[in-house]
């Protein structure tokens, strides 16, 4: 990258590689605004700034998260996701070649997804005033009559599902930026979920709560719900799927998976007698194979999450007020 | 009786612990025997006496007050003031009334001689009876639900006395005079006898169910008995079976377990007491005293206490125990009833779901156990009996804290592994019991519901809640939270701070004491790179390495990277304190991880003095670094290098640690907190000749003025101390040896530094503090090195370790409260 913003090469440049990835016809009208007709009914809207180091990991890119973390945001709420938006901040000097690669990467989740980005900006800022590329992700979609899904709606007795795996991002990313070997490479899980969330509403239009634990991992999301819906959750360490490398990296690391993101994973909360159905939903379901019954809400006016550990003790599942610091003296 | 004209009255109001007693009727026998009239009551401030009488005989009145005090009163101070009026015809004991307030209550007791002689007598009606107690023993905490301290707030509501019970509890003249907890077989608790499958159990020719746990405990049965403050797991110690099923079953690797003995007699065969051992032996604590094991004791399961030196006997101190103990030749294990770490049971339903799978068989009762206590645990060193924990017997005994003018009450949450709270107000602090790991979730719960108890048995309002500067302690959390509801403004203290001033605290250094330096030594703690700094900054934007967020560089509010302590000499008064010196920060590799497996800060530790490199390349070819090899390395120095989850910390403990694992102690896995380093010292005590040999390492020399060029403290660091150790290893020394000259090597240093900073800064007086000085050797080496120059202050009523550190942050707090007066 050459130039700062507006210039005119650079300008060229760049919206024939956007052109050449994104290609679809409300993008290809080249208006400043994407414009397009929603059948009445609750919409849901999003928007999520991507950041991340390094660029490219294995199992993905900044570009395929971008995509993927605002469809499941919008997801979150029961929602089909209908169209995205794309805001991209380039650093100057920015290698095209890399640049082409996330954009490739975006358009294929995006197809993949079945979701097209349909309108999009672009900034260069000057040397040392970004950091690579940030890329801002909106999104909209539309919920299906009778679903409504909000995190304060888990209600004592409830149970909470799992769809699989946790830890693998996080891991997958910090090992790539530090330069850490593991035996076997652990991939980010990071995956679009609105096909699953559409089989899970479904099979129980009654979920009462879907969250993807990104950041802070399912620690830090549980104890979010928890306080929204002024429930106690009451976890089996057992039964929470964690794969063997990244069950080990952790052990290495000293870092409790609980706290680590995610990004192809979710979270649903649902009646008692509709567990077994939603269960049975998720593992027909490719990205949801190993779901599992992890916990059940309780009554509990201090909210508190809790942890039946594998020793059957129980321990107290706290956020954390930022990176995690050992507490033991 | 004299005359009208002689008899003078005097109103006599007492302080102290003299509530729930027997401090009243105390005060109406003498009263009684020197014909005195009047009357005496309890209320808010302690107990109050109207008497009437001659000259000579109020004198002697007053003096007896104290002097013959029940054996669980202490006094702490007696007013009198001339009374005008009429005297009355006799003396009464005036009784409480429901709203009157009482000033808290005792600690719970062991069984007095009277009543230990009571079940001994079999003419006695009391004879055998498990339950047995009076005014001057038996359970108070315990067993008490809400105030005023009365049989009907008190888990022996459910148990309505007989007439002969309730004679003695009514008659001033009898030692049962309002002993709340008083029974007999007619109307008390019962005792029984069941099987791990809940079905009573025969007696099976035994006399009673006490001589039937017994002789299930000599053929080698693991039995659960409920005690006082918690259900206990017993067995032969000297039956290797018995205590390795029960280490299995309480999935407890290494941490060594409790003996309790039947007298002082059966103790002294197993080890060695010094008259301030037996006399906590005796105490009406009773707790576990931690004693020097003989060299020619009679045989004991050898998983008892690996790896120590020491045994932790306790003395009976319920009827049952003493019965129990009657009816057995040896001593037994009696360790808390529980799995790993979580609390000790206290309920029988709880017990019989938890211990089942552990316990063959359960001796029950069927008084319940309101509050959970451990017992306490203390130790002999330099001269003194410390307390190692502050629990069953000694807690919520309050402590007289120099008298803060206009200081608020405080109520201060402690810290997170020992966690304890305190109350502080009025001239005198009262720490909970030791309430354990935060982290488990029923030991929160147990917290909550103690600090509820508490604030209503003592009538506690806090105008301000101290917490620790660390955000993600729980008690800091619940600290948070408390003070949000009702309103109230916190402070945050750092964690060795709060350390110092605890000690100050328990000598009695007054409000403008003038500094002392603190010597702070201990596993981990919040520290900051300001100076005297009170409390945390706002949060603000920072960017930071972050590991879960997304791996997301810059997108959240942090913390501004605070640093960990843990090895610190600090110039302290209450308000504030300095770091002057410090450890060396050596990076905690994986974090807590490095807690629990030492080999990761031997590997840190060669790595700053010598770098992995060369260490492996001067001394690769020593077992222990290919030991080390065999470890993910390549990682872990990844980690270090990168600052993956490896913060620097200054601390002591982890120094123990790699010690300890560059001897082979420990070298994987701690399996209990600080285990490396009592196993370490176990090592250098096992040393018995003084003249082991130094290493060759000169003193420490400080530059002469003032701090580093950058204003900081001077570091401690550990390259000469690590080449030592190598080239010892290396020459194929003993590890006693070396040991034995790392304790020593650390005590040279550790009191060179003190006595040049403390002359550079003109200070006099030294605080020893945090839990590494719990190890006996550093203490007494350190004090004997510095106590002829320096007032030297270490703990003793409080632990030295984070049981102490609500006290800390509580004065501190309070102090910070009341503006300094001009020096
Ligand atoms: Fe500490
Ligand atoms: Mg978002
Ligand atoms: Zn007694
Ligand atoms: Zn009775």
């Amino acid at each position: 990258m050459i130039h700062g913003a507006g210039g005119r090469a650079t300008a060229e440049l760049i919206r024939t590689l956007f052109r050449r990835h994104l290609d679809n016809s409300l993008l290809a009208q080249g208006n400043d605004q994407a414009a397009f007709a929603v059948k009445a009914g609750r919409m849901v809207m999003t928007t999520d700034a991507h950041v991340i180091a390094p660029l490219f990991f294995p199992g993905g890119d900044i570009g395929s998260l971008a995509v993927h973390g605002t469809i499941n945001d919008v997801a979150m709420a029961g929602a089909r996701p209908l169209y995205l938006s794309a805001a991209f901040v380039l650093e100057e000097g920015f290698p095209l070649a890399d640049l082409d690669r996330i954009v490739a990467s975006m358009a294929a989740a995006s197809r993949a997804a079945g979701v097209p980005i349909v309108t999009g900006d672009t900034k260069v800022v000057e040397k040392g005033k970004g950091d690579g590329v940030f890329i801002t992700t909106t999104g909209i979609g539309v919920v299906p009559d009778g679903v409504e899904i909000s995190g304060d709606r888990a209600r004592p007795g409830d149970m909470v599902l799992l769809s699989g795996s946790i830890g693998d991002h996080g891991i997958a990313v910090l090992s790539k930026r530090e330069n850490l070997t593991f035996e076997t490479e652990i991939l980010s899980d990071s995956a679009a979920l609105h096909t699953l969330v559409a089989d899970m509403v479904a099979a129980v239009p009654g979920i009462r709560v879907l969250r993807d634990p990104t950041r802070g991992g399912l620690g830090a999301t549980l104890n979010e719900i928890a306080q929204q819906s002024r429930v106690g959750i009451r976890l089996d360490e057992a039964a929470i799927p964690i794969k063997p490398d990244v069950s080990a990296a952790c052990e290495l690391l000293g870092l409790d998976p609980l706290y680590i993101a995610n990004e192809g994973k979710l979270i649903a909360i649902a009646p008692p007698d509709k567990a077994q159905l939603l269960l049975a939903a998720m593992r027909a379901h490719p990205l949801a194979r190993d779901a599992a019954i992890i916990g059940e809400a309780m009554q509990d006016p201090h909210a508190f999450v809790q942890m039946r550990t594998r020793f059957g003790g129980n321990r107290m599942v706290d956020w954390l007020a930022g990176d995690p610091l050992p507490r033991i003296c | 009786m004299a005359d009208a004209d002689d008899i003078k009255g005097v109103s006599i109001r007492v302080r102290g612990l003299v509530q729930g007693v027997g401090f009243r009727p105390h005060v109406w026998r003498i009263a009684r025997e020197l014909w005195l009239t009047g009357d005496v009551l309890n209320d808010a401030e302690g107990v109050l006496i109207r008497a009437f009488g001659p000259r000579a005989a109020l004198d002697a009145f007053i003096a007896a007050l104290a002097d013959r005090a029940p054996p669980l009163a202490r006094v702490e101070c007696i007013e009198t003031a001339p009374l005008n009026g009429p005297a009355p015809d006799m003396f009464r004991i005036v009784e409480s009334g429901a709203g009157d307030v009482t000033t808290g209550i005792v600690p719970d007791a062991a069984t007095c001689p009277a009543c230990l002689a009571d079940i001994r007598d079999p003419e006695n009606r009391r004879y055998r009876y498990p339950f047995t107690n009076c005014t001057h023993c038996g359970p108070r905490l315990s067993i008490v639900r809400a105030i005023p301290y009365d049989r009907a707030t008190t888990s022996m509501a459910a148990f309505e006395m007989c007439p002969a019970c309730r004679a003695e509890y009514e008659d001033p003249a009898d030692r049962r005079f309002h002993a709340q907890p008083n029974a007999c077989p007619v109307c008390g608790p019962r005792l029984w006898l069941e099987g791990a499958d809940g079905a009573a159990l025969p007696l099976r020719g035994a006399r009673d169910e006490i001589e039937a746990a017994a002789a299930l405990i000599r053929d080698g049965a693991i039995v659960a008995i409920k005690g006082i403050g918690g259900f206990h797991l017993a067995c032969d110690a000297a039956n290797e079976d018995a205590v390795t099923r029960l280490r299995a079953g309480k999935r407890r690797s290494g941490k060594p377990l409790a003996l309790m003995a039947r007298n002082v007699a059966m103790v002294t065969r197993y080890a060695h007491i010094a008259p301030p051992e037996r006399a906590a032996l005796e105490s009406a604590a009773a707790p576990i005293v931690l004693l020097s094991r003989r060299a020619d004791a009679p045989p004991l399961a050898s998983s008892i206490a690996p790896g120590q030196t020491t045994l932790g006997f306790m003395l009976p101190y319920t009827p049952l125990h003493h019965l129990l103990m009657e009816a057995l030749p040896g001593p037994i294990v009696l360790t808390s009833g529980n799995v790993s770490d979580e609390p000790q049971s206290i309920a029988n339903d709880d017990a019989r779901e938890r211990l089942s799978e552990i316990a063959d068989a359960f001796l029950m009762h069927d008084r319940d156990i309101v509050n959970r206590l451990d017992d306490s645990v203390v130790r002999l060193a330099a001269g003194r009996v410390r307390t190692v924990r502050r629990a069953r017997g000694l807690a919520p005994a309050p402590l007289p804290l120099p008298l803060f003018q206009g200081a608020p009450a405080v109520l201060a949450m402690g810290a997170e592994l020992k966690s304890t709270f305190c109350l502080a107000s009025g001239g005198r602090a009262i720490v909970s019991q030791h309430i354990g790991d935060l982290e488990d979730a029923a030991t929160h719960a147990d917290c909550r519901a103690n600090l509820a108890l508490y604030k209503r048995l003592f009538r506690f309002a806090p105008d301000v809640v101290a917490v620790d500067a660390h955000p993600d302690y729980h008690a800091t959390r619940l600290g948070e939270a408390l003070a949000a509801e009702r309103g109230l403004p916190i402070a945050r203290v750092l964690h060795h701070h709060a350390h110092v001033a605890a000690v100050m605290a328990e000598h009695g250094e007054p409000l403008d004491a003038t500094p002392v330096l603190g010597i702070a030594f201990d596993g981990l703690g919040m520290g900051d790179d300001v100076p005297d700094q009170p409390a945390l900054e706002a949060p603000h934007l920072s960017t930071g390495k972050l590991i879960d967020n997304k791996g997301e560089r810059s997108d959240a509010f942090q913390r501004t990277h605070r640093p960990l302590w843990g090895g610190e000499f600090l110039v302290a008064d209450y308000r504030a304190c300095r770091r002057v010196a410090s450890f060396a920060p050596v990076p905690l590799i994986g974090g807590a991880k490095a807690m629990r497996e030492p080999w990761r800060n031997l590997l840190a530790h060669l790595d700053v003095a010598l770098g992995w490199d060369e260490a492996s390349a001067r001394f690769g070819d020593l077992s222990i670094l290919r030991r080390l090899a065999a470890k993910p390395v390549a990682p872990a120095l990844q980690m270090m290098a990168r600052g993956v989850n490896a913060p620097p910390a200054s601390s002591a403990g982890r120094l123990f640690d790699a010690v300890a694992a560059a001897l082979g102690i420990c070298f994987d896995e701690a399996t209990y907190e600080g285990q490396a380093a009592v196993e370490l010292e176990a090592l250098a005590a096992s040393v018995r000749c003084r003249d082991f040999g130094r290493w060759p390492i000169a003193a420490r020399k400080l530059p002469s003025r003032g701090m580093g060029e950058d204003g900081g403290p001077i570091r401690l660091g550990w390259g000469e101390l690590w080449q030592a150790v190598l080239d010892d290893l290396a020459r194929d020394a003993p590890p006693a040896i070396v040991a034995a000259r790392f304790h020593a090597f650390l005590a040279d240093t550790v009191a060179d530094t003190a006595r040049a900073l403390a002359r550079r800064d003109g200070l006099r007086r030294i605080v020893l503090c945090g839990g590494v000085f719990h190890n006996r050797l550093l203490l007494e080496g350190v004090l004997e090195r510095l106590a002829g120059d320096f007032e030297v202050l270490a703990p003793a009523l409080c632990p030295a370790g984070d049981g102490a550190i609500s006290l800390g942050q509580a004065v501190i707090a309070a102090a910070r409260a009341i503006p300094a007066s001009p020096r």
